[in-house]
């Protein structure tokens, strides 16, 4: 049976828990569920808010593209992948990751590789905005997060 | 063609997006970048760093070897930074 999946790239802030519920509802046949929800540090106070800007489109497109080859690797029931852009506050959720399977190693690995690979290939980008007034970056990124993206590869 | 700016591109450059026409002689995406950067003082700020820079054509990621070719929106941003 094909994954039901389900990609969304929203202002809003989203109900991890729902969403992960909509997913196995009035499903019997589904053993595990791997939820995984990216929030916003506030880096010690440093940081007052993260402004991300996508690319309308294209973050929709690769979001899925990646949720199919998640889809295609592992036997899983469905997957639900939501970006956030906009102005996003501390403690508030950025991205959500849910993975369903009928068993766990499958849910686990599916939902690894989805962030892994969401970090390197969506079209997303932070910046963060001091708490201090002080000055505005656009947050770099890190070889780590292309070393865990290209290990899937090998 | 439509040319697309984000992040540190776009403010660096001014704008989120434009129409160009480069010359017959600009064949791949790397060479429209270094056609780009002759383009001004902004262009010039934002295509400084071209080997780090990533590109999509049509909404999807290309290298810079890439041909153009018919290409109707071709986008330049620095990499990701999402999830």
């Amino acid at each position: 049976m094909s994954a039901r999946i389900v990609v969304r790239v929203q202002k809003e802030v989203f109900d991890a828990a729902a969403e992960a519920a909509a997913l196995t509802q009035g499903r019997s046949d589904i053993g595990a569920v791997v939820t995984f929800t990216g929030l916003c540090r506030d880096e010690g106070g440093a940081l007052a808010a993260l402004e991300i800007e996508h690319y309308p489109g294209m973050a929709e497109d690769e979001i899925n593209r990646v949720a199919q080859e998640a889809a295609s690797r592992w036997p899983l029931e469905g997957i639900v992948a939501i970006h956030r852009y906009g102005l996003i506050r501390p403690g508030e959720p950025i991205v959500l990751a849910v993975t369903a399977s009928t068993h766990r190693t499958e849910a686990f690995a599916a939902a690894t590789f989805l962030m892994d690979y969401l970090k390197t290939e969506a079209p997303f980008w932070k910046k963060q905005h001091l708490a201090d007034q002080t000055s505005d970056d656009w947050v770099e990124a890190k070889a780590q997060d292309f070393a865990a993206a290209d290990k899937w590869r090998a | 063609m439509r040319a697309l700016y984000f992040a540190w591109v776009r403010e660096r450059i001014g704008k989120a997006d434009e129409e160009i026409a480069p010359p017959e002689t600009i064949k791949t995406v790397g060479e429209l970048m270094g056609w780009l950067h002759g383009q001004g003082e902004n262009y010039a700020a934002a295509f400084a760093h071209i080997k780090s820079m990533r590109a999509a054509i049509d909404r999807t990621h290309v290298k810079h070897d890439a041909l153009i070719g018919e290409a109707r929106e071709i986008a330049f941003f620095p990499p990701m930074t999402g999830g």
